[in-house]
Order: structure tokens, then C-alpha cells, then sequence
């Protein structure tokens, strides 16, 4: 995958400030790399994403949508991984409705040193994308 | 929208520029609608180049500021401060990071990370244009602190707040002060008794005139916010007059038909109804144990100081601040574990009071002891369990414990089962004196342990033993000593009620470990001793000492300037379906009635920037200046183009 990428899937991770961000940074910091498509815009916390920012995603053309949820790590409270998980339920039921396959749409914990995690997770999510992509 | 922006691009040596194109992306984005500016520079951090950018904005009046260079979590502080030198409001500044994010993650990709580089400044550069100026919200803030817990953290806490002139209200939710210290009859590397340590800590307290002390208080209810916390403390009665009779008062304790097992001594011996601790024991009053007594009223026919017409009392405070040392629970066997059940096993902290009460000989039960069987790291370091964390203080109070019998009684055998011996820093030589003393360790790996089995009279504990290249050894035991470690508080409701987060380990959160300790996410609640996690009392005080401090950095001036990146309703469209103050952690919206309609209210002071409420609100009422609609969905827009 190490190319221009030009024909690789564009992926946005919505990832919080306090917790998963360090994670993709230390990533940086230990050069583990995945592919350069994808792009992270920082929020405070993974309970705070719109869904219509989401569809607003895939309607401009992003193939992937991951969520780098803050999950029992979220220093604003223990509720966080349950809203979180509302946000993907309620958008994954309008990406059907609108002919967008749900899965195109995912959550994971990514703890402040999950890095490797966050590195798997983009790799596994590029190739699924690839495959949806090419059938 | 801001139509002067400017746009600083950093090589940061080579950090970046060896694996993004930085001239390209500079050309990429120097002729976009409102850029004024777009320059690279070798390090945006340097002195020269931060002053270059100061200058840059006075003198050309920019509007906007964006500098891609590196994290965030390292830069961001300097580069607003060089935004308000030059005059620009902190909020119209956007970092963008293209190190660890673009250049170090990409770096096997030279071309991809170019133009991800080449996206994420343009994303930056439209989201800079949306975003607004914002001002610090100015509060006053109330000179007073609450400090939560009288332990030795607590106590601590609130003598040094006193002398630094805070009024200060230590509240204990027992009846006498001291926590678990109090129970500690010696103390390792101190010629002094936990009892000693309270009575010196107390003593200051007692008579500073800042600190006012409630004892059998608790807090119910926290509202407010930073700076002027409302806090509801409920006081239970001691059914004790002020004016007491001491010798009526022992003579009350004597007479008290009611026996309950003593919890101060770890239920290893009982105690009365109407009660005290030990004779030292701070107040100087006993207090009578309102679930257990039958009120029988053997009491009153002897003393005179007993008064059961006293009265729950609820005492409404205000306090800029509020430092909680709440302190930890011993951990509580589950039955069978490592022989938990059988007659002659107990905990540590059973085992330090049984102790202090036998002079001469060590018996326990009717049995004299000899040969003393420790396992270490129960309720700590577990596999299966939940406490995943080393305790830190159970090694070294074992091993001294294992000396002070040693030199207090005669015969004295000590065989230590443990998974490392972890006697930190200067405490190693503890661990070297038990050693000479001809202490025997045995050791195994975290998934086979020392076993526990009674056989007829005799308690035997086996080890594989790694020391031994795993030889099965075996002690017939006269005590087993369950080397409990710290959890935390059963009843954590202060946490609810305060609401601070806890961690993974179930102790309260502090926001960073090594950046921001001793404070929580809740702006104004500080954290000391063993409720953030496990602690020896220098590592408690060292705490309590770090949460006085920030406590008193927040009230000292009076007033406080809070960040203003919070929650914002469209009093317009919103319609009040109650879903964002459900959502909200912080009980931070209320319903307002405004013109007739009923509209969320934000309280400011309160919110705290998560932004749990913006995607429940049902009519999309609500934004956060930083995170609004705009600000986001512009930058998404310039990530997705080819």
C-alpha cells in the first residue's frame, strides 16, 4: 500500500483529543505506518460526533468512516462507549437507508498508547474497503 | 469569515521535511481565497520564528492563523501564545499536525504523505476561516476549600491550605479523624505510631483558626461549579453533649449491653455500641453507633453526656474548591482464596492489630504462633481478577511487620510466598534486614501460585518454587498472612456525587498521570492519597501536598478565567425535547422558559466542552464554538477532494 494512494480508499477517523489522538500520534512517533489516505479531524470526545457529520463524510466522497472511540478511558464519564455506540447504531440505520452499507461505518476503543491498535484497525478497514471497492 | 490568514509551514529540522514535500505544500496552498501569508520555516518553535509570526500579525493585520508543524499536545500552548502576542485572538489560531500524524506515520510514502499534508493544512486554513473569537468566562471565585477525607491526606492537605490564609472545611465522614492510618500501630522508617502521626497532624488543625473539622459529616449533594461550589453536608449525630463527663462516658461504654464486631480491628474482636477506638483517639468523645444500638438505655442511667435528642443536621457551604482524599479499602478475600475461611488464616491488617494486642507472646486464637506463612499479592497483580495493579505498599509493610515480630517475640519463623519482592527505592533495605533476620522466600509465577490446605490441625502452603528451579517445598504453617493490598472505597457515592471519573483500576482519575496530576476532569475537584490509586503515607503526602497547591492556585486571586469552548443552543429552533440534559454528565442544561417557549439553557460555568449533547439534540439546536457545523463539516469537505 506504500504508493501515492491515489487508488486506495479515503478513510476519515473522527479521534479525541485526550485519548485516541496521542495514540495516533505515538503511532507517528514509532513509524508504524498505515496508508496515507487516511485523515483524522480531532473532537473532544467520541459521544460528541454528529451523525450528519458522518453522512456528510460519505456523501463527499469518503469511503470510510472510523470512530476512535474514547471507550472507559473517557475522562468525561463512564457513559461514553454506550452514546458512542448509540451514534454508530443510529447512523449505520440511515447509511441503509440511504443505500451506504453500515459496515462502512466503524467504532473502536483506542486508548492514549493503542497505537498498534489503531494501526491494525486502519490496514483491516483499507482492505475491506479495497474489497468493497472492487466487488 | 477571516480573509487574512496566515500560514506557517515547518520542516522541524528534517522531521518533516525529509518526508513531506514542504515547498510543495506551501505552493499548494498560498493562493487560496483569504491566505495572506504561506511560508516555511526551519522551526516554527525557534525564538526568531515565533517572533517573525508575532510580528507578522501585528504588522499585517492578520486574521487567521495556522501553523502545521508538530502535535498538538506539544505545541499548541506556544503558538497561541504567539497569536496573542501579536494580537490575535487564541481561538482564530489552528493547528495543523503534519509530524506525527503526516511525515512520521507516512515516512515509507514520501508522495502520499505530501499530499495528506498537502489536505490537512487546507483543511486547517477552512477551518481557521469559520472560527470565531472567544473570551475566558470571568467568575469569581470563593476563597474557601473543602477538603473531603480527615486521614493523614487530608489533614495534611488542609493545614497547609490553611496556612496559606484558605478558609478550609474538613469534612470526615467518620466520627473520629484518622483513616486507616489511625489503625497502624507502627510505621516502616518512622520511629513514630500511625496514631502518633494523627494526634501530630490533628493537633495542628485543632487549633488553626481556618480549619473547621466535621466529623460523622458526609457531602449529599455538589452543585455550582469552580469557584463556587454549593455543596450540601449532611452531619449525623454522636449523641454525645459537648460538655461530656469522661470517666461517666467509660463507665457508659462498660454498661453497653450491644456487641458488634470491631471493624477498626478488622472484626478480629468486638466492640459496643457506644464506642471509641483506642484512648488517644481524636475528638476525645466516643459516639454511639446508631445502626447498632437498641437504645436500650443502660447508657443514660450511668452518664449524664449522653443525649439522644440530637438531630441530623444538613449544613449548606460554599467553596471555590474541593480537594477529596477519601482514601481505600484493604482488599477482602473471597472465600477459599489461598485458605480465606479456615481459623488460622487472616488478612495483613489483621494480622498488624493482632500485634498490637499480644505483648509477650504472638497467639492468636488460643494458639501460640512460630512458624508465620506470608502470600503475597492477594487482591493485587491478579490474573483472573479485576486488580490488575501492584498495590506498592504491601511488600515493605509485610517484610517490616515480619521484622518488628522478629524483634518483639521469641522463635519467630518467616516464610515468604511471593511473585517478586518489590521493596522500591530506599525501602530495599527493609527487604536486606528481613533477609539477615533468616527470613525464607519462596517464589512462584502469577499463574501457579502458593495453595493453602488445611489437613487436620496443621495449615500447610505449597510453592513450586522458581528459586529452587521449581522444587515443590511445602510449610506447615501456625498462621497464614494474606498479604491484602488497597482497592478502592466500597462506597464511592462521593465520586458520584462530585462525579469524577474513575479509571480502569476503579480508583478516581486523575487527568494525566505526569502532565496534569492530582486534578480531574471536573474543573476545581482535586484528588489526594490512595483514592487515585494505591499509595505508601510519603506518596499520600507528597499528593496531598500537589492537590493543596492546585487548590489553592484556583481560589487564591479571587476570580478565574474558564476556557469558552462549550455547548451554545439556538434559542430559535431549539424545542426542548430534554434529550441533551439527559446526555449531559455534568447536569449542565436546564429548561428555561424564553418568550413564552420552553429552550435549553447551558450554565457556563458548568459545561465542560464534551459535547455528549450535540449529536441527541433532536433539532440540531446545539454547537460548540471550535466543533461547530461550519468549522467541521468545512474541514471534511476539503479532506474529501481528489
Amino acid at each position: 500500500m506504500s504508493t501515492t494512494g491515489k487508488e486506495l480508499p479515503k478513510i476519515l477517523v473522527f479521534s479525541t483529543e485526550k485519548i485516541s489522538d496521542p495514540a495516533i500520534d505515538m503511532a507517528g512517533l514509532l513509524k508504524l505506518h498505515y496508508p496515507p489516505r487516511v485523515y483524522t479531524i480531532p473532537i473532544p470526545c467520541s459521544s460528541a460526533v454528529k451523525p450528519r457529520w458522518i453522512l456528510k463524510a460519505f456523501e463527499q466522497g469518503f469511503d470510510g468512516v472510523f470512530i476512535a472511540a474514547d471507550g472507559t478511558d473517557c475522562p468525561y464519564g463512564e457513559s461514553c462507549t454506550e452514546k458512542t455506540g448509540e451514534i454508530i447504531r443510529r447512523t449505520q440505520e440511515m447509511l441503509k437507508e440511504k443505500g451506504i452499507e453500515p459496515a462502512k461505518l466503524r467504532m473502536a476503543a483506542i486508548c492514549s498508547v493503542c497505537s498498534e491498535a489503531f494501526v491494525k484497525h486502519m490496514k483491516t478497514f483499507t482492505e475491506y474497503l479495497v474489497k468493497q471497492k472492487t466487488t | 469569515m477571516k480573509s487574512k490568514i496566515g500560514v506557517y509551514i515547518c520542516h522541524c529540522g528534517g522531521n518533516i521535511s525529509d518526508y513531506v514535500d514542504v515547498n510543495k505544500v506551501r505552493e499548494a496552498v498560498k493562493d487560496i481565497d483569504g491566505v495572506e501569508i504561506s511560508l516555511d520555516t526551519m522551526f516554527a518553535c525557534a525564538d526568531s520564528s515565533q517572533t517573525q509570526i508575532a510580528n507578522d500579525i501585528s504588522e499585517k493585520k492578520l486574521d487567521g492563523l495556522v501553523v502545521a508543524s508538530c502535535s498538538p499536545k506539544l505545541h499548541y500552548p506556544t503558538f497561541s501564545a504567539v497569536a496573542e502576542r501579536g494580537g490575535l485572538n487564541k481561538y482564530n489560531y489552528v493547528h495543523a499536525n503534519i509530524r506525527e500524524q503526516v511525515s512520521w506515520a507516512h515516512s515509507d510514502d514520501k508522495a502520499g504523505a505530501t499530499e495528506k499534508a498537502i489536505k490537512i493544512v487546507k483543511a486547517a486554513i477552512a477551518r481557521v476561516k469559520e472560527s470565531v473569537s472567544l473570551e475566558p468566562i470571568e467568575i469569581k471565585a470563593e476563597k474557601s476549600i473543602a477538603v473531603l477525607g480527615a486521614g493523614v491526606a487530608g489533614m495534611r492537605a488542609a493545614k497547609e491550605l490553611a496556612d496559606l490564609g484558605m478558609q478550609v472545611y474538613l469534612i470526615e465522614r467518620e466520627h473520629f479523624v484518622g483513616g486507616r492510618i489511625s489503625q497502624l500501630d507502627y510505621l516502616c522508617g518512622a520511629d513514630e505510631t500511625g496514631k502518633e502521626l494523627v494526634t501530630q497532624l490533628y493537633e495542628k488543625i485543632h487549633e488553626h483558626p481556618n480549619v473547621t473539622l466535621f466529623t460523622g459529616a458526609e457531602v449529599i449533594k455538589k452543585g455550582g461549579s469552580i469557584g463556587n461550589f454549593k455543596i450540601k453536608v449532611k452531619i449525623t449525630p454522636r449523641y454525645i453533649n459537648d460538655t461530656c463527663n469522661k470517666e461517666e462516658l467509660l463507665k457508659a461504654i462498660e454498661v453497653c449491653p450491644v456487641e458488634v464486631e470491631d471493624d477498626f480491628n478488622f472484626n478480629i474482636t468486638k466492640r459496643k455500641a457506644i464506642y471509641r477506638n483506642y484512648d488517644s483517639e481524636y475528638p476525645q468523645k466516643p459516639t454511639i453507633d446508631n445502626k447498632n444500638c437498641t437504645r436500650c438505655g443502660e447508657c443514660e442511667k450511668v452518664c449524664s453526656s449522653i443525649d439522644f435528642s440530637q438531630k441530623e443536621e444538613i449544613l449548606d457551604l460554599t467553596v471555590g474548591s474541593i480537594l477529596a482524599a477519601t482514601g481505600f479499602d484493604p482488599y477482602q478475600p473471597k472465600e477459599n482464596e489461598f485458605g480465606w475461611g479456615i481459623e488460622n488464616v487472616v488478612t495483613l491488617p489483621q494480622f498488624r492489630r493482632i500485634i498490637n494486642m499480644c505483648d509477650d507472646k504472638l497467639v492468636y486464637q488460643g494458639k501460640e504462633i512460630k512458624n508465620i506463612a506470608y502470600i503475597y499479592c492477594v487482591g493485587s497483580r491478579q490474573v483472573d481478577g479485576d486488580n490488575k495493579y501492584c498495590s506498592r505498599y504491601c511488600c515493605t509493610a509485610t517484610l517490616y511487620t515480619s521484622i518488628l515480630t522478629h524483634k518483639k517475640y521469641k522463635g519467630i519463623k518467616s516464610f515468604h510466598f511471593n511473585r517478586g519482592i518489590r521493596t522500591y527505592g530506599k525501602q530495599e533495605v527493609i527487604y536486606d534486614e528481613a533477609s539477615q533476620l533468616g527470613d525464607i522466600f519462596l517464589q512462584s509465577y502469577e499463574y501457579d501460585p502458593a495453595t493453602v490446605e488445611e489437613n487436620g490441625d496443621k495449615t500447610t502452603v505449597k510453592i513450586k518454587d522458581i528459586l529452587t528451579g521449581g522444587q515443590e517445598l511445602e510449610v506447615d504453617a501456625d498462621l497464614v498472612v494474606l498479604v491484602t493490598g488497597m482497592e478502592p472505597r466500597n462506597d464511592c457515592s462521593i465520586g458520584d456525587v462530585l462525579k469524577i471519573p474513575k479509571g480502569r483500576d476503579r480508583f478516581y482519575n486523575e487527568i494525566h498521570m505526569k502532565l496534569r496530576p492530582v486534578e480531574t476532569v471536573i474543573d476545581g475537584v482535586t484528588i489526594a492519597g490512595a483514592c487515585q490509586g494505591p499509595k505508601n503515607i510519603m506518596e499520600s503526602m507528597n499528593s496531598a501536598l500537589s492537590a493543596a497547591a492546585k487548590s489553592y492556585s484556583i481560589v487564591n486571586k479571587g476570580e478565574l478565567a474558564l476556557e469558552p469552548i462549550i455547548a451554545k443552543v439556538d434559542k430559535d429552533t431549539c424545542i426542548w425535547c430534554g434529550k441533551c440534559a439527559e446526555a449531559c454528565p455534568y447536569d449542565a442544561i436546564s429548561m428555561i422558559k424564553e418568550n413564552g417557549k420552553d429552550i435549553a439553557e447551558i450554565n457556563e460555568s458548568v459545561c465542560k466542552g464534551c459535547g455528549m449533547c450535540l449529536p441527541v439534540c433532536e433539532s440540531d439546536s446545539i454547537d460548540m464554538d471550535g466543533f461547530t457545523n461550519k468549522e467541521i463539516e468545512s474541514m471534511i469537505n476539503v479532506l474529501a477532494m481528489s
